[in-house]
């Protein structure tokens, strides 16, 4: 079942580069699906056109459609803000909201009206044991967000995405600023997520894709070279570029 | 070769260094200057004087408080025009305006900054106090609130362009995990943006507040320079005179020496003083707040 259906997306920049050519793909519900290719392939240019923060990017040209759930959410009706509580976003750097712990959590939730107290503090905890950080911020929720570290501050913002209980996350190179240890664990987390949500990531390594994929996709200059399962994908290639990718010949 | 390298550099070290003493240096000598003037008034007029509400020099009147509220009502003023106004300003270029708005606006604003105070005076004289006369109904235009709409004139330029640096220099990933959030561009701006440059925007409201104390010739143009005690908010529709447009007024005819030169001295202190005030508040809330960043990222 395709939770989202992406249909010839094709987009380009006020800058001149043309960042997706002709981009169709379907992507599956609980499961992971990775976007892999050099830099300047347009994986982070897809992730973004699915929460719409292309929006506030200066965009010359766009057509084709994307449908979550059959809508399309390309069209310029669509309410922006509740498609962004839908379709949570983790960005490479972790940037925590210069707040406390707590209120980065809430922060979202807070914006969508909610006001219980009860509430909130269950939507905390459920969320920080989800991303397991839990155990190292509980003692500390009112301490200032930026005094954890890096990797605390990514599985954080991974924390405040899920406590708006979106139905999609969307991950751009969550761990390329992690060191090994703090990596192991977000992905851990992943696998855990997958299980309730939709899981759009962006790895920053092939190893991390090929640990982590469902389905992967490889990118290439604005194209989408080839699309499949993960395991057969990274073990026997259809694609002469890909197979060069995968083994490091280029990139 | 290598011995004359090492000479040039022992003087360029030199140079540098004695520059940047000479810079404490000559604030040294004119506060030293300025207590060595003025401080005599303290033999010369007691305290009781001094304290008292009347400001009549030839007379012997050398009743300070009604310049000192003068010019703390009109600074006052000036902040509550100048602070929503210029961070207001300074939100909409930095946050709203799309590019070329922002690149028209921005040096605009600077060149206003550039402008005489003298010039503003001229234009608040001739347009702001009779508009003001007519349209409240006063006796005269020239009041205490003239001049803290004319300071406000002056301090926003100095606000937004300062604040603006402040908002542009938050990182753009601060707004996209705000956007992504789902929050609106509004909220994004209140509880993201402006609380991360929250020490550029206080640093840029202090410096603004600081250009409206010392201001003198604007102030002395089109605030009616009447002596009077101003408590009330009424007095704010009233003509006042601040230290500044006293000092500037009456220097030039007092007789060197004599006790109402002394007193004028005394003024240029309080003055100094609370100008020195409103710097170290600005600079311990900057200092306070760069420690707790280093402090948490240690």
């Amino acid at each position: 079942m395709n939770k989202i259906t992406i249909e010839s997306l094709s987009l380009q920049y006020s800058d001149g580069t043309e960042s997706l050519r002709d981009v169709s793909m379907g992507i599956h519900q609980n499961a992971v699906t990775v976007l892999f290719g050099p830099a300047g392939g347009g994986k982070s240019t897809l992730l973004r056109c699915l929460n719409r923060l292309n929006d506030l990017t200066e965009v010359k040209a766009s057509s084709g459609q994307i449908l979550i759930d059959g809508e399309n959410i390309l069209d310029p009706k669509v309410d922006v803000i509740a498609l962004r509580r839908k379709v949570g976003m983790v960005f490479a750097r972790p940037v925590p909201l210069p707040m406390s712990i707590r209120e980065n959590i809430i922060y979202g939730l807070e914006l969508a009206g909610e006001k219980r107290k009860s509430k909130l503090d269950e939507a905390v905890e459920r969320s920080l044991k989800l991303s397991a950080v839990w155990d190292e911020v509980k003692d500390r929720l009112n301490d200032p967000a930026i005094a954890l570290s890096g990797g605390q501050q990514q599985r954080l913002c991974l924390a405040r995405v899920i406590a708006l209980q979106p139905e999609i996350i969307l991950l751009d190179e969550p761990t390329s600023g992690l060191d090994p240890i703090s990596t192991g664990k977000v992905e851990a987390a992943l696998l855990e997520l997958k299980k309730e949500y939709t899981i759009i990531l962006v790895p920053h390594s092939i190893q991390q894709a090929a640990r982590t994929a469902d389905y992967a996709a490889f990118f290439l200059t604005g194209e989408l070279i080839e699309y499949g399962e993960g395991k057969s994908l990274f073990t026997i290639p259809k694609q002469k570029k890909t197979e060069d990718y995968i083994m490091g010949r280029f990139g | 070769m290598e011995k004359s390298l090492s000479w040039r550099e022992f003087i360029i070290t030199r140079l540098i260094q004695s520059s940047g003493y000479s810079a404490v240096i000559f604030v040294l000598l004119i506060f030293f200057f300025l207590l060595r003037e003025g401080l005599p008034t303290l033999s010369e007029v007691d305290a009781s004087s001094l304290l008292s509400v009347r400001w009549y020099p030839i007379e012997d009147y050398f009743g300070i408080l009604p310049l000192i509220s003068g010019s703390l009502m009109v600074t006052l003023g000036a902040a509550l025009i100048a602070v929503p106004f210029g961070i207001g300003t300074a939100v909409y270029i930095s946050e709203i305006a799309p590019r070329w708005m922002r690149e028209i606006l921005k040096p605009l604003v600077e060149l206003l900054g550039g402008l005489p105070s003298v010039v503003l005076g001229f234009l608040g004289i001739l347009v702001v106090s009779p508009f003001l006369r007519i349209f409240l109904d006063l006796p005269t235009g020239l009041t205490a609130f003239t001049g803290s709409l004319l300071l406000g004139g002056i301090a926003v330029p100095t606000i937004v362009s300062v604040a603006e640096d402040a908002l542009d220099s938050v990182p753009r990933a601060y707004r996209e995990g705000a956007w992504a959030l789902g929050a609106t561009r509004w909220q994004t701006i209140w509880r993201v943006t402006l609380p991360a440059a929250r020490s550029g925007v206080l640093t840029a409201v202090m410096l603004g507040v600081g250009r409206a104390i010392g201001e003198t010739m604007t102030v002395m143009m089109v605030t009616g320079n009447a002596p009077v005690l101003a408590l009330k908010l009424g007095s704010l529709f009233s003509p006042v005179r601040t230290m500044t447009a006293t000092i500037a007024a009456e220097m030039g005819e007092v007789a060197n020496g004599s006790t109402h030169y002394h007193v004028l001295f005394l003024i240029g202190i309080v003055l100094f003083v609370i100008s020195l005030i409103v710097n170290i508040i600005a600079s311990s809330v900057v200092f306070r707040a760069r420690k707790r960043a280093e402090r948490i990222l240690s």
